[in-house]
């Protein structure tokens, strides 16, 4: 237990180094990029004289480092600061759209784990038969098609000709969880149709990689049933890269989910990051990036955990 | 009775003409006479109050405020028009009336406007209309730290005084007849003042609706205002704009039913939408223009001669068919609308002539010339398709355009106006001056085709504060041909808004000034 302790401790501490660095980067690459947001925000109709007024109000014509470093200041202190455009605090902007993303996140998880765990182990049980190379091609073709097309498929058979689902998912802190379920469910499923074949391919590959080994060709000759001889033999043994690829997925379903938000009409973070680095609004843009990033390591962090603990060797090292 | 009454719905939805109804009526056995009163009666109905409206919107972002200052596009602009009130308004009918100013009335010289303000207005907090308010909000715009759009527009005021307890004096740095057109402007909008200033994002303001929640890049909600003084406008109960980037998702919404209204439509499947029974396009034809800008004072742009090579070497029919696929005009290379009122119709429309241009080219000495085009998505939809096409039409000039594909990301202020060559649009101007001298007089700050005409730049001044409408009509003429035959910008088309709304939507003439019936659509729309 020590052990994971000691991991965790030094894990959160490289995190944040990563963060601070992915900070610099981000800061960095949105200074790069051509314009600004007072050129952003005026458009066309921009002036040299409204220009000059627009910087010096939100103080874009310090220099770079001048701003990072007061940027840095404020961020050690909890504080996100305002919006540049629209002088909101930001942790408001965030919050409800943070909110928003997880729960999409976490209910198509919800649907894609379960689902994809058990039709991979049931496809490395019946390897090479028809159901399968079925599953095998639904989830590939589901996977290789771009996400907006299969979103645009869900909405013309389920909001158009049939007219079961709303083609709209503008859900707002007031909705209620069964309507915020309900309009949620069509972004959630394309995601999981999304996401799924990678975890169902690996999950299968794991237990037959193991199929293998000599101590299922034992269980096996001790006449185990197959089901038997892969959920308590094999399986276990197969927990680590499955979860790999879990958690890789989940990380996924919260940062790459932008098209999935556009399509949908869904008030996530995917948007306002994309709009963010449209107006080189730089404090939101960073603290959107610092949300994706502490989210990686995070997971990363608990995938390598999970792992440990579902192996003994690494959790009882001599 | 109840098949009278189905008559006069198909009458509404325009399924049925006037002949046809009549004969139908008659065979309904109504008199002639009352079929007649009923048919007009029907066919403008009068708007019912209430209902909720919500409305898809192409453009809004996370970026967006509330600030008239910084208004940039149809979304917040629709918005600004729901909250806020402006001193003029331009009618459905392309007219000028008084909105928050009852009356104007200009000393000789146009120099001086004195406004009377209407009385009995309330803002939404309680406070009572008068003329501190209109101080306080135009000089949101004026000043050295003025980050407003409309600071150009405002400039030339020098000097702004109450004048009683409801007149406003306005003191202009030169004469301009289209002061009050001005004052329509969709940044100049009316907020409350308080010691001086107004609270330029919190949203309140004397309009048909009160704001109820903002979230930037996602929706606004908004309820009726009770105490609206304008009758007969803001009919429903709550509005709301739903900001649907995407066309397609735009779209599906308002075919499920899950909005009510939209802007934008996708022109390469209007004709599809158009099948939908229950949905009706609409399509306005004002003064949004596209335009491509040549730096007359590059080579070899200072030319006249190959500039009317080039407005020769375009085939602007093609272009409407194609990249606008019908909706819209083929412009004559000067920015004034067929809707307005000084619209030149003498002026001969250019057609695509490659010979004449072939004979401009060899007036200016060249048998065949090489120019660059820098194009972008960011200037008008379908301006890279429009370059391209354009090198094809010019190419039996023996013109040869090299379509220079530059970024949408910061197009305007690395590319526009600072290429040679570049494409740009304008949503246009209610009034001639407006346009000419915000884009085509020297040294006007967006002069984006650097065109110095002397001729030009005096008639421009004169018409400025020219009270006679005659005088003026022949000083506007000039100046379009002017633009035609000498100007710099090759203006090939005036693209329509093409929106759609359900067949519930009721609406009037729509106006043409600007989108979504000149941005007024939530006051002036209901539902049936």
């Amino acid at each position: 237990m020590q052990k994971i302790l000691n991991m965790v401790a030094q894990r959160l501490t490289l995190g944040l180094l990563v963060l601070f660095v992915v900070s610099i980067i981000i800061f960095l690459g949105v200074e790069l990029l051509p314009g600004d947001l007072a050129e952003a925000m005026l458009g066309q109709s921009a002036t040299e004289e409204t220009l000059a007024a627009f910087r010096k109000e939100l103080k874009l014509d310090l220099p770079m480092h001048t701003r990072y470093l007061e940027w840095l200041f404020n961020i050690l202190q909890g504080d996100f600061g305002k919006s540049l455009a629209n002088g909101r605090e930001i942790s408001e902007l965030i919050e409800t759209r943070l909110s928003n993303t997880l729960f999409l996140a976490l209910f198509s998880a919800f649907i894609a784990v379960p689902l994809s765990l058990t039709l991979g182990v049931l496809a490395a049980m019946y390897r090479n038969t028809f159901y399968d190379r079925t599953v095998n091609i639904l989830t590939l073709s589901s996977i290789s098609f771009p996400e907006f097309f299969i979103a645009y498929i869900l909405i013309f058979v389920f909001s158009i000709n049939l007219g079961w689902m709303p083609s709209l998912s503008n859900v707002s802190p007031e909705t209620p969880l069964g309507e915020r379920l309900f309009v949620s469910l069509m972004p959630a499923l394309t995601l999981t149709l999304v996401v799924m074949a990678h975890m169902m391919r690996m999950t299968r590959a794991a237990i037959i990689n193991l199929l293998a080994s000599p101590y299922i060709e034992m269980a096996n000759l001790k006449g185990l049933s197959r089901a038997r001889v892969i959920l308590r033999h094999a399986l276990p043994n197969a927990w680590a890269p499955i979860i790999n690829v879990v958690v890789i997925n989940l990380a996924y379903l919260i940062v790459g989910v932008v098209i999935v938000e556009v399509v949908f009409v869904y008030p996530g973070l995917g948007q306002l990051i994309v709009d963010s680095v449209q107006n080189r609004d730089i404090p939101v843009v960073q603290a959107c990036s610092l949300i994706f990033a502490a989210t990686y390591i995070l997971l990363n962090l608990t995938a390598d955990i999970l792992s440990i603990i579902s192996n003994p060797r690494l959790l009882h090292p001599r | 009775m109840s098949t009278t009454k189905e008559l006069e719905n198909l009458l509404k939805k325009g399924k049925v003409n006037r002949r046809q109804f009549m004969s139908r009526a008659a065979t309904l056995g109504v008199t002639t006479a009352l079929a007649t009163s009923m048919f007009s009666k029907a066919s403008r109905a009068a708007p019912k109050k209430g209902g909720h409206f919500k409305i898809g919107m192409g453009q809004g972002s996370t970026t967006d405020s509330l600030d008239p200052a910084t208004t940039l596009h149809t979304g917040t602009q629709i918005v600004n028009h729901a909250l806020y009130n402006y001193l003029s308004e331009v009618n459905n009918a392309g007219e000028l009336v008084g909105e928050l100013a009852a009356s104007w009335e200009a000393e000789p010289g146009a120099k001086v406007w004195n406004m009377k303000l209407q009385k009995g207005v309330t803002f939404h907090n309680g406070k009572s209309f008068g003329p501190d308010d209109v101080i306080a909000s135009i000089n949101h715009h004026r000043g050295k730290d003025s980050k407003s759009a409309a600071k150009p527009i405002v400039d030339p005021i020098t000097d702004i005084t109450a004048d009683g307890s409801d007149g406003v004096k306005f003191t202009l740095s030169g004469g301009n007849a289209d002061f009050p057109f001005l004052m329509s402007d969709y940044h100049l909008a009316i907020l409350p003042s308080k010691d001086g200033k107004i609270d330029a994002t919190g949203g309140i303001g004397s309009g048909a609706f009160s704001l109820e929640k903002f979230d930037p890049g996602v929706n606004i909600t908004m309820k009726k205002n009770p105490n609206y003084w304008k009758s007969g406008k803001g009919h429903f109960d709550s509005a709301e704009i739903v900001v649907i980037a995407d066309v397609a998702a735009r779209t599906n919404a308002l075919s499920t039913g899950a909005t009510m209204a939209m802007d934008r439509c996708d022109l390469k499947t209007v004709h599809l939408l158009k099948r939908n029974n229950n949905i009706k396009v609409t399509k306005n034809t004002g003064t949004q223009h596209y335009t491509l800008p040549m730096n007359a004072g590059i080579a070899p742009f200072d030319n006249v001669d190959v500039r009317l090579a080039l407005k020769n070497a375009i085939d602007r029919e093609a272009l409407v068919k194609t990249v606008l696929r019908g909706y819209g005009a083929v412009g004559n290379d000067h920015p004034i609308g067929a809707s307005q009122m000084y619209f030149n119709k003498d002026l001969k429309q250019r057609v695509y002539d490659p010979e004449k241009a072939k004979f401009h080219l060899k007036k200016a000495g060249m048998s065949s010339l090489d120019v660059t085009l820098s194009a972008a998505d960011a200037a008008f939809a379908g301006a890279v398709d429009t370059a391209v096409l354009f090198k094809e039409h010019a190419a039996k000039a023996g013109i040869n355009i090299t379509v220079n594909r530059v970024p949408n990301d910061g197009y305007w202020s690395n590319v526009w106006m600072k290429d040679p060559w570049s494409m740009s649009y304008w949503g246009g101007r209610p009034t001639e001056d407006w346009m000419f001298s915000q884009a085509y007089a020297a040294g006007a700050e967006w002069n984006e085709s650097f065109w110095n005409n002397e001729r030009f730049n005096k008639i421009l001044l004169e018409a400025r504060a020219e009270l006679d409408t005659g005088k003026r009509r022949e000083m506007y003429y000039e100046m379009q041909q002017l633009c035609r035959d000498d100007g710099s910008a090759l203006i090939p088309m005036f693209a329509s808004y093409v929106g759609a709304l359900a067949n519930n939507v009721g609406h009037d003439a729509m106006g043409a000034n600007w989108d979504m019936d000149g941005l007024r659509c939530m006051e002036r729309w209901w539902l049936e």
